[in-house]
């Protein structure tokens, strides 16, 4: 009888623990919504999205970081995505034996969780050092190399799940591979490949250290991707950072934007994946 | 007849003239947009290794000069040019460490929650909510830790922390010090809430991989709960669960925004770990748009390297173990 109750108990006690860590877990997420919440909504206006970054101890708002973040953003989409899906056809389609793939699987598998400052240093290296001076190209350049892991594997798993008779019979059609690919794979695998896009360009949308030495930042407005661009994680980080209240509560407002941002790109993934499978 | 014949052969000469030119075009277009794909694929082996060649020929100075020094050697001084990365190293590992040992406990228990104890209906509302964790960008981890958790952590936990353990031998050292905030427990904390969501859904992910006949035989022999996860599922995932805390640990490694918010930037090994310390990831971030000087940038570089070779083993590591648990599912 004895022994019963220490198993009861044991297990109780894991049940309780396993609970009470579930409710950390969410307990977190709630905290840090919050508290963006409470520091940043106060200071949504119109302003913010109107004017200029402010020297300290003025007004303004975020409008250069936001359009220097969204350009940032479509080039590297731009850059990032064909490379991806690109790749991502050769594995599925070409090469889904070849001995290739699976390393080209291994080594983005890798790529997709690389510390993202080491891609920094690397366009630094790159695309930095030998022109003399940042730019918003190379900041694009950057983020690009963060877009093809993930666009590639989402690419490959999506075009994977495309059932082969589908394949095969419009082969038997006659049609050459490039238009049973067009026509046929890509229509089936659409929804799966966009949530792809989407997933990476809320992972770039955040991303600050491949920015840091590559499209540096600007204090003033500048649409040049020639020249160093200003973009809103930067801004966050050197707000946030400074001894200055009123930057520091531009900072909040930038990251409740971010946030925001990120997590209706990521539920709208969600939502399009899951009612692809349904349907 | 003949003027109908005519014509008509002449279509048929035609068209099959057009028909061998469009199956060549075809021909060419298949070809062209088989090679563009594997180019593509190509490209991904090319990043590899361009970041492997620019950072190593970028870090060849710093090598060079202090040698295999640079790893030992805890000065690091600009103004000298003197230069070790033992203290960036040293945090690294600790604040990964303990990461995950605040985060794999945890996410494991999550894990079990979900997939045996979760009603059905919650189950996928709590995974997606523990998901959105990992999508959350890791500046806003930063900014949430510099001006929420580290000022909290200031006024109870640290101080609470120094008390308790003042007279007790070895964790007096461990635990010594004022209470900054700010630090190495700090930004393991940090580092912990960004790496569960990894560690949970992979965990689950692999508990759920568990053949229900397994666990329906031991509820059935009267097993709890417990015993259950204890003896068939934890035995069974094994293999996958040290994959994920693998995937999780090289995540924790190369974290960069949200530690260098929080850990302080000290060039120092300290044993405390409510002292400020440095990360790799943290002192590039940091450091590299102000270093003056060829031997600098190349000294970051090569922190660079280290950290990017530290990183490949471990997911490496990681993505073999997946594998395998992979083959033995599929």
């Amino acid at each position: 009888m004895d022994r019963y109750r220490r198993r009861r108990m044991q297990n109780t006690m894991v049940i309780g623990l396993s609970i009470g860590a579930t409710v950390l877990g969410l307990g977190w997420l709630v905290l840090i919504l919050g508290s963006l919440v409470y520091h940043g909504f106060g200071g949504l206006s119109p302003a913010v999205f109107l004017e200029m970054t402010p020297p300290p101890g003025a007004d303004g708002g975020l409008l250069n970081p936001i359009i220097g973040s969204l350009m940032l953003t479509i080039l590297a989409v731009a850059i990032g995505t064909p490379v991806g899906i690109l790749a991502g056809t050769y594995m599925a389609e070409y090469g889904k034996f070849a001995k290739l793939t699976v390393v080209v699987r291994f080594i983005n598998d890798i790529l997709l969780s690389a510390p993202s400052i080491v891609v920094g240093l690397f366009v630094y290296e790159v695309l930095v050092a030998p022109i003399g001076h940042f730019s918003g190209w190379a900041g694009g350049v950057a983020l690009s190399l963060i877009v093809i892991p993930v666009v590639l594997r989402t690419t490959e798993d999506m075009l994977s799940l495309v059932p082969k008779e589908l394949r095969e019979s419009a082969s038997a059609l006659g049609l050459p591979r490039v238009h049973v690919i067009r026509y046929v794979s890509y229509r089936a695998a659409r929804a799966g490949i966009i949530t792809g896009v989407l997933l990476a360009i809320a992972r770039i949308s955040g991303e600050t250290a491949p920015l840091l030495f590559t499209a540096l930042n600007n204090q003033f407005f500048s649409s040049n991707l020639n020249a160093p661009i200003s973009s809103l994680p930067v801004v966050i980080f050197q707000f946030a950072l400074s001894p200055y209240a009123d930057w520091q509560k531009l900072a909040w407002i930038g990251a409740l934007i971010i946030t925001f941002a990120v997590l209706a790109l990521s539920i709208t993934a969600r939502a399009l994946s899951a009612s692809e499978k349904s349907s | 007849m003949v003027d109908v014949a005519l014509p008509s052969g002449d279509t048929a000469i035609a068209s099959s003239v057009s028909r061998t030119r469009v199956l060549a075009r075809l021909h060419v277009s298949d070809v062209v947009f088989r090679y563009l794909t594997l180019t593509a694929a190509i490209l991904v082996l090319v990043i590899l290794s361009g970041i492997i060649v620019a950072l190593a020929q970028g870090a060849l100075p710093a090598l060079r000069a202090f040698g295999f020094n640079f790893l030992i050697e805890e000065r690091w001084n600009p103004v000298t040019e003197k230069f070790g990365a033992l203290a960036p190293i040293y945090g690294t590992v600790v604040t990964s460490f303990i990461a995950m040992l605040i985060a794999v406990p945890l996410g494991l228990l999550i894990a079990l929650f979900l997939t045996e104890l979760c009603p059905m209906w919650l189950r996928r509302p709590i995974g997606i909510a523990i998901e959105l964790l990992a999508g959350i960008p890791s500046i806003i981890y930063g900014i949430w830790g510099l001006f929420v958790l580290a000022p909290f952590l200031q006024r109870t936990l640290q101080p609470t922390l120094i008390d308790w353990f003042e007279n007790v031998p070895i964790l007096s050292a461990l635990f010594a010090g004022p209470p900054y905030g700010i630090g190495v427990l700090t930004a393991s904390l940090i580092l912990a809430i960004m790496v569960l969501p990894f560690v949970t859904s992979i965990s689950r992910d692999v508990f759920e991989a568990v053949p229900p006949v397994l666990k329906e035989a031991a509820y059935g022999v009267g097993c709890t709960t417990w015993e259950v996860v204890r003896y068939v599922v934890l035995p069974f995932a094994r293999v996958g669960v040290i994959g994920g805390v693998m995937l999780g640990l090289g995540r924790a490694l190369g974290e960069t925004m949200a530690v260098t918010f929080v850990i302080g930037n000290a060039h120092k090994v300290s044993a405390s770990i409510l002292a400020p310390g440095t990360t790799i990831s943290a002192t590039i971030a940091n450091e590299f748009t102000e270093a003056v000087g060829d031997l600098y940038t190349s000294s970051l570089i090569a922190l660079g390297l280290i950290l990017f070779v530290i990183t490949f083993v471990v997911l490496a590591a990681a993505r073999y173990l997946l594998l395998r648990i992979e083959k033995r599912v599929g």
